[in-house]
């Protein structure tokens, strides 16, 4: 029956890194299988399979996985949505869970992008000699990127750190940087990330530019992995065994959003709005407050895309990203821990994994199951995921107090 | 004069060259691109605005690395022209943190950037220190 008690039964993620004997198939039925494990349930227990792969959308991701985990006949959503892929797929899991459809679902996130180098831009360029055609919606004779704006993602999310210095009274390169500092600072503990190298600002600001101000280290790391989640409701929880109802979380708020119309939003991807929209509906769905947060995992795809989102997640007042980042409060021994994982910047992105990978990493906490890395008496944690097009996926969680 | 073409069809040559946007009839939402409908208030009726020449900076990057064919460094930026939001390069200054910063008065510049096999010569746009 259709139920609003959502719970985390079992989740699991590959290490990320560079793992050049496996596919996608290998990667995401490494996640897959562990997450079952975890649960401690198997591929006949579940209802629906949610199956996230963005590079090769189409080629019937899910399919390929029930091949090698189960062939059970259960239908399964090929899920793609840019960087939200991953929150996306575990969505979906959850509401076919919501709906009293299935007892149990699983959202698997895999993919390959090693090496993959400079994502965007590009584009088909015209032979020189040859008549001059407008062509698509903007009637182009050549090219744009490079000459009207920039299609790279480093670039794009250059500007949207950028601008919000414009908009509330300045930003420095330093800032980023040091934002970058930190995650990798973070990433020493975390022996799943793909990068567990402390960087010193020197370092990171001496390092090869890629797009002002993101210079390399400043970016998400391109490589492979996957993360695999099974979700169930209360009522079926409560028929399991304690040691499962213990380990499972809540899930308290699962969100998706698009972005809606502004000026300029199709100018320069407005990853503001959709973001703040999506954490007004789940504070208010999870019944929290951003202080009520013990931890948070949030889309630093760049060093200069972590600092807008403090202020779209209300982690501070508005405007007020660079003070509370300069207070040292988004640390691990801070008041708001952000990305204690290492984040998108050494954790890696392979990018449909990344959307159940950080809500991997808030529940590995909640669980008090941490090690070196826990924060102390976590309780309650959000998983942020934003994929430009764009989408907007936000996940409060909070451990099961058995 | 050899023939000219705009490298997009929103730029309109002539004396004064200036952007040209497709506006909402309804709602006044502005766009570049050619419309199916308005994505903010989802009539289907619109009418062809000049946006203004002047702008001012109000976001920038400094690309460094870009896809093969795409000459590196170049100033990617939004423009702020009479309220209206520009996608395009700063140009005819130097692409450095020092010489680009957030908040510096543009005008619209055009300038050619290529020609095909019948002698038509493509011109582009870009915004430079006003």
């Amino acid at each position: 029956m259709a139920s609003d008690d959502i719970w985390i039964l079992g989740i699991a993620m590959t290490k990320f890194g560079k793992h050049s004997d496996k596919d996608i198939v290998d990667l995401g039925s490494e996640a897959a299988i562990a997450a079952l494990a975890d649960a401690g349930v198997t591929m006949a227990d579940i209802g629906i399979l949610a199956a996230g792969n963005l590079m090769g959308a189409g080629a019937g991701f899910g399919q390929q996985l029930q091949k090698q985990i189960g062939q059970t006949g259960i239908p399964v959503y090929n899920v793609a949505n840019a960087c939200a892929t991953g929150a996306t797929a575990l969505r979906t899991a959850i509401m076919a869970v919501k709906s009293g459809e299935v007892r149990m679902g699983l959202a698997v996130g895999a993919e390959k992008l090693s090496g993959a180098g400079l994502l965007g831009g590009g584009g088909v360029s015209k032979k020189d000699g040859n008549k001059f055609e407008p062509r698509g919606r903007f009637g182009s004779v050549l090219p744009t990127d490079g000459r009207i704006g920039t299609d790279t993602m480093p670039g794009t999310f250059a500007q949207v750190g950028m601008e919000y210095g414009h908009k509330y009274g300045g930003v420095s390169f330093e800032l980023f940087a040091k934002i970058s500092e930190k995650n990798h600072a973070h990433s020493v503990l975390n022996p799943m990330a793909a990068y567990q190298k402390r960087f010193t600002l020197d370092e990171i600001m001496n390092d090869m530019m890629i797009a002002y101000p993101n210079t390399r280290p400043m970016c998400s790391a391109n490589c492979d992995g996957a993360a695999a989640a099974v979700v169930t409701s209360g009522e079926v929880l409560r028929t399991l065994s304690k040691e499962q109802q213990r380990r499972a979380i809540k899930v308290s708020a699962s969100v998706l959003t698009t972005d809606p119309y502004e000026e300029a939003c199709q100018i320069l991807p407005d990853v503001n709005t959709l973001t703040r929209n999506a954490a007004k509906i789940a504070y208010e769905q999870a019944g929290v407050s951003p202080s009520d947060l013990d931890l948070v995992e949030l889309h630093d795809c760049f060093a200069t895309a972590e600092l807008v989102h403090y202020d779209n997640l209300m982690l501070c007042p508005e405007g007020g990203a660079v003070d509370f980042f300069m207070s040292g409060a988004t640390w691990r021994d801070g008041s708001m821990p952000v990305n204690v994982s290492g984040g998108l910047e050494s954790k890696g992105h392979p990018i449909a994994a990344t959307g159940i990978a950080n809500i991997w990493e808030v529940c590995h906490h909640l669980r008090n199951e941490a090690g070196d890395r826990q924060i102390k008496d976590a309780k309650v944690g959000l998983a942020h995921v934003i994929g430009l097009g764009s989408a907007c996926g936000i996940h409060i969680l909070e451990r099961s107090g058995l | 004069m050899a023939k000219q073409i705009p490298h997009v069809d929103y730029l309109e040559l002539g004396d004064k060259p200036h952007l040209v946007a497709n506006e909402c009839t309804s709602c006044g939402a502005r766009f570049f691109d050619r419309r199916n409908a308005c994505a903010k208030c989802f009539k289907n009726d619109f009418k062809k605005v000049a946006i203004s020449t002047d702008g001012i900076l109000k976001s920038f990057t400094i690309v460094a690395f870009a896809a093969p064919g795409v000459p590196v460094p170049f100033v990617a930026g939004i423009i702020d022209c009479g309220g209206t939001s520009v996608r395009g390069n700063v140009v005819n200054t130097e692409p450095s943190p020092e010489k680009v910063t957030l908040g510096m008065k543009l005008r619209l510049t055009t300038f050619g950037i290529g020609t095909d096999e019948e002698g038509t010569e493509a011109i582009g746009f870009g915004f430079e220190p006003a």
